[in-house]
Parts: C-alpha cells; structure tokens; sequence
C-alpha cells in the first residue's frame, strides 16, 4: 500500500474563488492510501515546495499528488521538489483542478465536486505508479537549418559562432530569400542589398557552416539530438567545383525567355542562370524546362563556351544523409496569389502590381533598372494608388485572418521613395488602418505624410477597373469625408497579404511539428516559448512562425540559435521513460501498432518465448524506447491488449476512470 | 426593452448579420453603384444596426435605392454582408406597413426565365402597384 501526501493550491483566488480547498484536502483524507492532506495558498512558491519536502520526509511518503494547474505548468517544479526529498520524481501526480476545473466552471459547490473527483482520479492513480528512471540519448553536435534567408543565415552564424557545425538547406539555387529582392528597408531606408550580402559571404565563408543550395530536405527520422535527415541536392548540371562564375554561359544562352522567379515573372531570364548578381554560389544551374539542350538534345552552347569545362549534363540528383542534434526551420513565407481578389483588376492590368514586384521595380538591378515605369507602355505614371490589406484581416476563405504585420510599413516606404525620387507623382494610399508599432516607426509614417506630401485616405477600394485609355479608374471609399472617390490612377500597387512558403506542411509533417490552419508553424508557448515548436529538437526562426518584419526576424533567428545551442552544448539528454512496452506474451504480431506508431519506434523480432511451458518461436513488437515518444496510440490499437505505456498503464487509466464514475 | 432595441435585433435576426463583425474598412460603400443615391451610405448601416439607430434608418431612402446587386456581401472582407442588412431592415418597414407593393399572384406574367431569381424578390419587395 502507498503512503499518499495530497497538496491542495489555492493558487491566490485563481483556485479558491471557485474551488473550496479545505473540503478538496479533507475528502483525499478518505481516500486509501492517503496519509497527509493539507491546502495552501502558492504551492509552486519556495514555502510550498518545502511544505510538500517536509511531508515526504515526516510521513515517509511513497506517493504526491498536488491539486492545482495544468501539469503543463508546474509537474516539473513538483518532480524536483520530490526528488529533493528522495522520492522518485514519477511518483508525483498533479490533479489540475485549476484549468479543468476553477478557471471554467462558476458555481463553487458544482466545481468542489469536480475538484474532489479529479483528486480522487489522481489517488486512485498513484496507489499504481510505480518508481521510473529515465534513460540517456546522445546529442550530434550538428544543427540543421531549413532556409537560407535572413532568419535561416542569422541562426546559422549564431550557431556557428559559438563553435558548432551547420548546415543550411535552401530550396533556390542562392542563399538571400525574400531579403534579396528588396530594393531599400524601412525605417532607415538602408540598400537591403548592402546589408544582407555581407551576411550571405560571412556564412558561406564561415569553417563552421556548409551551405546547400538547390536541395530540399527530403526525409527526416530520429528525434530530438539525434536526428537523420535525408537532403536532395537537385542537379544543377554544372560543377561546383569547376565553375568559376565567370558568367558567360548565361550571357550565350540562346533560351532566354523563361520567367524570371527572382523579377516576380517582370522579365525573362536564360536557361542556365544565377538568380541574382550576388547570388552565393555564384554557380548557374540549368532550368531544364527551357534549356534547349534538355528540350531537344540540340544546343550545348554553355558547354561550348565554358572555359572551365564545368557544364554537365549528365548530373544527377544527389542524396546526403547526415545526423543532426537540432533542427531550426526558416522557411520564410511569399505572397498569396491573387486569384481571389478580381475586382482590384490585378490579372486584367499590367499596371496593377503587388508590392514586390514593385520592389523590383524599384530595385537598380530589376527589370526597369530602377526606373519606375508602367508595364503596359513603359511610360512613367503620374498617379499612383496603393491598396492596404489586399487580402490581410479577411473573415472571409478569400485571404487571410489575420493582418500581415509588413504592409503599413513598406507602403509608406514605397510611397515615401516614389516621392522622394519622382517629386511630380502624386501618391495616395488607401488605408483601413495605419499600424505601425515598432521603433521608429510611426515617426516613419508620419513622414510619408508630413514631409513627402502622401495622400492617406481612410477607406478601403472597392474595385479598379482597366479603362480603354489605358489609365486604372480606382473606386474607393472615403470614411472620414463620407464620399465615395473615383480617382484616375496610372499604377496600382497592392499590399499583397504574406502566407508561409509552399512547402512548409510537408516540413512540418516530417518534422512532427505542428502547424496551424495558416500553415504557420505553432510554438511551444504563445509568450514564453517563442522559438521552439512542442517537439523537442526544432526551433523556430522567422516568419514561417507568424507574420514579421526584418528587425523581428533578426531577433528570433538569434533566439533560435541560442535554444539550439542550449541543446547542443548537453552531451546527454535524458529521454522521457513513460514509454511503450510490448507484453510478448500477448503480443500476437499483427503490427498494427507499427502501422499507427508516428516516430517508426516499432520494429518485429522473432522471439522465443515460454508460454505456459510451450516453448515456440513468435514473431514479437519491440519498441525502441529512445524513439518512442509515449503518445499511447500503440497501446489503444493493440487488438491484444500486449502494448501498455509505462507511467501510464491501462490499469493505471482504468483506475482513474473508475475513481471518476464511482 | 426599447423599440429601436427590439428593431435592431428583429435586423439582425432576419438577416442574420453580426455588425460586430465588420473592421470599418469600408469596402460595402467603394464597391456599392448606388451609392450616390443614398444618403445613409452602405458602411453606415451597418454601423446604425450596431449602435442600434433604427430610426434613421427606416426613414431612410438608401432601403428603396439598394439594388441588392450584393456587390457588398460579395466583396466585404469580414463576412459582415451588408446587404443582407439593408434587405431586413426593408423587410421590417415593410412588415410595419401590412403590405407588399406587389401580389403573389401577378408574379408568373412577370416572369422571364433569363430573370435572375435575386432580382425577382428584390422587385417583389420594392415596387408599388
């Protein structure tokens, strides 16, 4: 028989305002196996702890159960209290009588019953638990990173500063992101080239961080410190180590007329090409949708003209595994599409443009060389309308709930630089909301308007309608002067909402990390847990976590590292013993656990068992504790009831719900 | 409870519509072609509904000058379907007065299969005899 001690929390009011935690304690009282019951008003508090030290110790205490908040809280603080006491840690139970209990229920006398019922379940649990000991995995000290724009090359240095191996993974053929493709940043209106290609050298130069371009993660196995990931490099058909960059093979490509993805589809680039002048690595690789070679088996003029000899068109795709201890996802995030929104006119104009392409526009490297001109007829506008939330705060399945976060900021930015370069272009912005937390910023904002003369106007625009003269005519609401505007516009600009990048819920699902129904990445706690994700081992860094600007994503990327780095620095790590078991007297080796398993902890061993004195070989499950991440589905498959959890033992759950129903 | 109190409730029950919803972007009244014909413009009823000014609502000319083309509902990034507002508070008047402008049965002469059905019951709500 257990010696139980019952800790009943008044947490303040948050518990006792609804819960009466002098009845909870004397009902446990006359529960079996309790020997000690008392309340208190902070159990979490140092005085708490020791309350619950000083009853194990006195009352020689084989089990704890504390009455108060989600175990997701404060198990931790309990276990070692325990332990301090020399109690085995799994031995303590917690009874949340605070979330499922205090914190939703109103009538006091309903929620003490409940109180009293899930204490009892907690009892009940306890007189079976029995003491267990967690074992030791090892840490590859090497991290992963997915992505290799800001956030990415940001957690990558971090990480390899403080002296660990890194790997970025990056999808296009060069590191820089959506970074790359700006032309100025606010609020200082620094050259965003000028800032980050120092970076992209600093981590390709860096003896810590090895960079692959091109390649996508492919399969990931394993679990937190001990991760094996499967990367495909995708074939570039020229060799790294031979290509000089020199250029030349893109210059006499005669297949130029492929949409360029770095120019948002404004130009066309050649079939063997380098996104951008800075790209790291400075090594084209060939589009075989339109190399001409690939198409027909007619060309080879890149391999003609390459003095370094380094096209090859018989690469193929290659295949690296390698472990790793941690793993940061920086998949960044890209604009919708706007297929949704017709009435702003964006697939029926070429003067309708979202905001990045026009930051290609405006970029001295874009399609216009830094000429701002209409895509129509090359003229320079005189009006310019730009639209906020184009797709952003939608209730609606067209866009997006919630607000981009970016807009505000970079439309006052356009607006402010179109004035500032092209005086005589006058500038009006349509707005719902102007946001603009942040340091600097709404001083930033108010120069738009105070200083460059832009034209806010509070209201949204219904639609723009193409009119046979070639100008936009814009119908738009003004709220604050209660009329409704038709303005003439030579260009439109939509502040296109931001979504995560395709791709990120096959990473998530590889991962196991969870997402939420935007495809953001989900982290462990909303306010403290910022840059993890709930599975161990992955770490969050940029806008694949939610909507943010480049300051903010700076900032997280660093957090990441750190939380990596924490990681990496432990030699050990202790797993989690609450694993699954195979009884293998009753395991009939249908593999249906392996079949629901997520982690692949399930493998089959033939087995010679004795069973009642028959000797015979049986096909058997075996779980592979350091993989099993105790999440039960095994147990509530198992046909033969041969699969239980320990730390939560069928009998130990039946024992609960019996305490409940009784 | 007060009668502009009920009324807008009555609003929002026939419709269907939370004016709670909607951010004042102001998108039903940039999009609405009738809107220089209304003197309570479309984004104001929905915030009359809201703050429970009925009225000034039901003596306004905007119900008779909707042309239920629902360019609103279609294009308001909150779902608030304003609208569908505008059509309860006409069904309220119209409820109020005992009477439809037209009958049921002088419907079918009317009828044109090229009619859209929207247009139909908008017409049957609206016109006089």
């Amino acid at each position: 028989m257990q010696r139980i001690g019952v800790f009943v929390c008044h947490c303040g009011s948050n518990i006792a305002a609804t819960v009466d935690v002098k009845k909870v304690a004397e009902m446990a009282l006359l529960e079996p196996g309790v020997v000690h019951a008392e309340d208190y008003q902070y159990m979490c508090s140092e005085a708490g702890q020791e309350k619950i030290i000083e009853a194990i110790r006195e009352k020689n205490l084989t089990g704890v159960v504390v009455c108060s908040c989600s175990p997701r809280m404060h198990e931790t603080t309990f276990r070692k209290a325990a332990e301090k006491a020399g109690l085995n840690p799994y031995m303590v139970e917690i009874a949340n009588i605070r979330e499922h209990c205090s914190w939703i229920h109103k009538d006091m006398e309903e929620a003490t019953k409940k109180a009293v019922i899930l204490t009892r379940a907690a009892i009940a649990k306890v007189n079976l638990n029995t003491p267990l000991k967690p074992g030791e995995s090892r840490v590859t000290k090497r991290a992963l990173v997915i992505g290799g724009g800001i956030a990415g090359i940001q957690t990558a240095l971090d990480i390899a500063d403080a002296g660990y191996e890194v790997d970025i993974v990056e999808r296009e053929p060069s590191i820089g992101g959506r970074m790359s493709q700006l032309d100025k940043t606010f609020p200082t209106l620094d050259c965003s080239a000028c800032i980050l290609t120092p970076k992209m050298v600093e981590a390709s130069a860096h003896e810590k961080i090895n960079i692959y371009t091109y390649s996508e993660v492919e399969k990931v196995s394993g679990f937190v410190g001990d991760f094996t990931v499967d990367i495909r490099k995708k074939a570039r058909y020229v060799d790294m180590d031979k290509c000089t960059g020199c250029g030349v093979c893109q210059e006499k490509c005669p297949s130029k007329k492929a949409p360029s993805e770095f120019n948002r589809g404004l130009n066309t680039r050649s079939a063997i090409y380098t996104p951008f002048a800075q790209a790291i690595p400075n090594v084209p690789v060939i589009d075989t949708d339109s190399c001409i070679k690939f198409k027909t088996g007619k060309c080879g003029v890149c391999s003609k003209v390459c003095q370094a000899g380094a096209i090859d068109y018989t690469q193929k795709d290659e295949i690296v595994s390698q472990k790793y201890g941690a793993i940061v996802v920086a998949t960044g995030f890209d604009t919708i599409k706007l297929d949704n929104y017709d009435e702003y006119a964006y697939s029926q104009s070429k003067d309708v443009i979202t905001s990045l392409e026009l930051e290609r526009i405006m970029n001295a490297a874009g399609p216009t060389k830094g000429h701002l001109e209409r895509f129509s007829d090359g003229k320079a506008p005189k009006e310019m309308v730009f639209i906020q939330c184009v797709g952003s705060r939608c209730a609606d399945d067209r866009g997006k709930p919630y607000c981009s976060k970016i807009c505000c900021m970079y439309t006052a930015k356009h607006a402010m630089l179109i004035r500032d370069k092209y005086p005589d272009v006058n500038v009006t912005v349509f707005y719902i909301d102007v946001r603009t937390p942040g340091k600097n910023f709404d001083e930033f904002y108010r120069r738009a308007v105070e200083q460059y003369g832009v034209n806010y106007i509070k209201g949204q625009v219904g639609k723009v309608i193409p009119q046979p003269n070639g100008k936009l005519l814009v119908q738009g609401s003004d709220l604050l002067d209660n009329r409704q505007i038709l303005k003439e516009a030579d260009m439109v600009v939509l502040a296109t909402a931001i979504e995560p990048n395709e791709g990120v819920r096959k990473i998530a699902t590889m991962l196991t990390a969870s997402i939420d129904t935007n495809n953001f990445l989900t982290e462990a706690h909303a306010k403290l847990r910022p840059v993890e994700s709930p599975t161990a081992g992955i770490f969050l860094s940029g806008v694949c976590q939610g909507p943010k600007d480049i300051p903010e994503t700076v900032a997280q990327a660093g957090a990441a590292a750190v939380k990596a780095i924490g990681l990496l620095a432990k030699d050990k790590l202790l797993t989690n013993p609450c694993t699954a078991q195979s009884d293998e007297l009753l395991c009939n080796g249908c593999s249906t656990c392996a079949n629901v398993c997520p982690y692949g902890a399930i493998s089959y061993e033939d087995k010679e068992v004795n069973d009642h004195g028959i000797r015979e070989t049986r096909r058997i499950a075996v779980v592979n504790s350091a993989l099993c991440q105790g999440c039960g589905a095994c147990t509530v498959t198992c046909p033969s009831g041969a699969m239980d959890l320990q730390g939560f033992s069928n009998r130990q759950i039946l024992a609960e719900v019996d305490a409940i129903c009784r | 409870m007060s009668s502009e109190k009920k009324q807008a409730e009555l609003i929002r029950e026939i419709s269907g519509v939370n004016p709670l919803k909607c951010m004042k972007c102001g998108k039903c009244s940039a999009t609405c072609p009738a809107y220089n014909e209304m003197d309570i413009k479309p984004h104001q009823f929905v915030s009359y509904v809201a703050n429970e000014n009925i009225e000034a609502l039901v003596q306004s000319k905007s119900l008779w000058k909707c042309l239920s083309c629902f360019a609103c509902v279609e294009r308001c990034p909150r779902d608030v379907q304003p609208g569908r507002l505008i059509d309860a508070a006409r069904q309220v008047v119209v409820r109020q007065r005992g009477g439809n402008y037209l009958k049921a049965d002088e419907i079918p002469e009317l009828l044109d299969p090229e009619l859209p059905q929207q247009l139909l019951v908008s017409a049957f709500r609206r016109y006089r005899r």
